[in-house]
């Protein structure tokens, strides 16, 4: 059997992207980068004690007061690794990528629940998507994007978006028939269902979604730091590139107590009622 | 006046429903149908007229299609064939947004399972039609209260659907349908998923609204004592075609076939039942010295016009009708020995064949009474306790 040109067929793709959609690729660029800036603007605003009790407040809000003494606690200590510039660049890098990842597979999860011909086309994307080694896309991602915060992000949505789409789309079909029924036989026109019956009704999946795609941009943070992404990733990536175990420890800690906190705070929304 | 008219409805389900009904006028079986084409043949050639303010029962057991028959009238399922005409027009024709026009103000949905929205108030839940016609907020919560009123529902209007009991949720999906003040209330099964004693509670609440709106009832159920009970005239399918249309007399004395006669045959082969085997307990007696006013209260209670008067012994004086005990209130009378009637109520033997019953049972509005010797009540036979009888006489297939 001859070999396959796969790679190299793979390889004319990317050159041939990279050259003739220049323009494009420096649009998205430019547009990325405002986000991130935004969201580090505005995450960086207050002092760390501000935001940390901020984040309790929400947090006691939206679950439990131990969560809220958690995320106080949990910050306190990021700070005193010295690691709070740090991670105000991974939460801004990750809440620009949720975004972006939400606002696409949201609305894509809504229309594949719509459309079966759509969902299998989509399928095999999402699995090639979640399943395709991060390292594959890394490298065009800077080929596409230079290095720094922005094919971070890329490779960050490219891995976070599917449990988004998956789940928003598992949620409006498991939308009990009978209600449609009800939604349709009362005349509702398809935006009336869409709002009013089918996403409450699939509000707490689709939490789960958007809870999942936080978690999965967060285990992004170290590969993504590979590329210039900077923050907590880079100083994991720093400790154990040059055996320094204590500071890739300390990192590490840190993105495990930033990841209970975001878990925490958008699971407390799906579980309550 | 006929509301509503259905000529030659067809339902095909599969990829090319067209041929399936081609098939069917070729004068082909469903089970052949499907099996030469993988066609499921839903409904086949169905006719019906419902008029004006009449409830009307469409019974059959499960797999007959007469849930696929209610879902074309809204066409929640788009019907193969056929014409529904409502009001002269013919809902098959109509675009999406006449169609939608319809469902909003012409006919609601009671369902099975309720189908409330769980994160809705019972009273947003009742809203629910009002409010996709964007009827302002203040005329449709008083709509909705006004509908959740006339349910037995005032004071719930804040409840969520998970904490409220079977038989209240489908007050709630009644008071939705309602809230559209539509002149078709389409009732799914609507009382099937509620344990019996509740069911039976909410045929009779139903029965007593329907006096009052006068509305054209369609009403889904294979519940053989409800179509007895609620419908005016019953139309029973089998296999997606309609085997019989009548009232529930004609059913019962002229079936029209072996399959209706089913339900009938029982009476041929049941010469051991007897009035003591069918009989039920007297649950709507009064003493013949209470007053009135209490006389009054039990047939509210029970929401009943007739009332069985018993005298010491339980012995069987007769009956008293509502009119009667409000007269006798407004006379001052203090007992109810001047208005009870005695020949109103047929009396038969413990031993009396269901034979010679059922007459009976069909002839009178009001139960039979079951009595001793001496004249003792000792039960009463209702429409629905023959039936039952008759019933479990073929067998129990009443899935």
């Amino acid at each position: 059997m001859p070999r396959l040109p796969i790679g190299a067929g793979f390889e004319g793709l990317v050159d041939y992207l990279r050259v003739s959609w220049r323009g494009l690729f420096s649009a998205i660029r430019a547009f990325i980068e405002v986000l991130i800036d935004a969201a580090e603007t505005v995450i960086s605003f207050p002092p760390f004690w501000v935001f940390a009790i901020i984040i309790a407040a929400i947090a006691y809000k939206r679950s439990s007061k131990g969560i809220a003494i958690f995320s106080l606690l949990g910050i306190f200590f990021v700070e005193g690794l010295n690691l709070w510039p740090a991670t105000v660049s991974t939460l801004s890098l990750i809440f620009t990528a949720t975004a972006i990842a939400l606002i696409i597979g949201i609305p894509l999860g809504i229309l594949s629940a719509k459309s079966d011909p759509l969902n299998a086309v989509l399928r095999p994307i999402l699995d090639l998507m979640q399943t395709m080694p991060a390292f594959v896309y890394l490298i065009p991602a800077v080929l596409f994007f230079r290095i720094g915060q922005v094919p971070a992000v890329i490779s960050t949505i490219i891995f976070a978006m599917p449990p988004a789409v998956r789940l928003t789309n598992l949620g409006i079909r498991q939308v009990p028939k009978e209600l449609i029924e009800a939604g349709e036989s009362f005349g509702s026109l398809w935006h009336q269902m869409l709002f009013k019956i089918q996403l409450p009704l699939a509000m707490p999946t689709i939490m789960a979604g958007v809870n999942q795609c936080i978690m999965l941009s967060l285990s992004m943070v170290v590969i993504a730091s590979m590329i210039g992404a900077g923050g907590l990733g880079s100083v994991v990536l720093t400790g154990v590139s040059t055996l320094k175990v204590g500071m890739a420890f300390e990192g590490g800690l840190a993105v495990v107590v930033i990841a209970i906190i975001l878990d925490r705070l958008t699971q407390g929304k799906s579980l309550k009622k | 006046m006929s509301k509503l008219i259905v000529n030659s409805l067809y339902k095909v389900f599969g990829s090319n429903p067209k041929q399936g009904i081609k098939l069917i006028k070729e004068g082909k079986e469903k089970d052949e149908i499907l099996r030469e084409t993988g066609l499921t043949v839903g409904v086949n050639n169905v006719s019906f007229e419902v008029k004006a303010g009449e409830t009307f029962v469409i019974m059959g057991l499960s797999g007959s299609g007469k849930s696929t028959v209610i879902r074309c009238l809204n066409r929640l399922i788009e019907p193969t064939a056929g014409e529904i005409i409502l009001d002269g027009k013919d809902l098959t024709k109509m675009d999406k947004k006449q169609l939608i026009e319809v469902r909003r103000t012409a006919m609601s949905m009671v369902f099975q399972n309720f189908a409330l929205l769980p994160n809705r108030t019972v009273l947003a839940n009742t809203e629910y039609g009002l409010e996709v016609q964007g009827v302002d907020a203040i005329k449709r919560k008083e709509k909705a209260l006004e509908s959740l009123i006339l349910v037995g529902l005032e004071g719930y209007e804040d409840s969520y659907p998970d904490q409220l009991s079977g038989g209240m949720k489908q007050r709630v999906g009644l008071a939705r349908a309602l809230a559209n003040d539509p002149e078709i209330l389409l009732m799914d099964e609507a009382f099937s998923a509620l344990d019996p004693l509740i069911r039976s509670d909410m045929q009779d609440e139903l029965v007593d609204l329907q006096q009052k709106m006068k509305k054209t009832i369609i009403f889904i159920t294979h519940d053989l004592d409800e179509a007895l009970k609620i419908g005016d005239r019953i139309m029973l399918m089998r296999d997606g075609k309609v085997i019989q249309i009548g009232k529930a007399e004609d059913i019962l004395s002229n079936p029209a076939d072996e399959y209706v006669e089913r339900f009938v045959q029982g009476v041929n082969r049941s010469d051991l039942l007897t009035a003591a085997d069918i009989m039920v307990k007297p649950w709507t007696t009064v003493g013949i010295n209470h007053g009135p006013r209490f006389a009054l209260a039990e047939c509210k209670k029970h929401g009943l016009e007739t009332l069985l008067v018993t005298k010491e012994g339980r012995i069987l004086s007769g009956t008293v009708t509502i009119n009667e005990i409000k007269k006798a209130i407004s006379e001052g009378k203090t007992t109810l020995h001047d208005i009870t009637k005695e020949d109103e109520v047929s009396r038969i033997s413990p031993d009396t064949n269901i034979k010679d019953i059922i007459e009976l049972t069909l002839q009178s509005s009001i139960p039979v009474a079951v009595v001793d010797d001496d004249g003792k009540l000792l039960g009463v036979i209702i429409k629905s306790s023959v039936l039952r009888a008759l019933m479990s006489e073929r067998g129990g297939d009443n899935a």
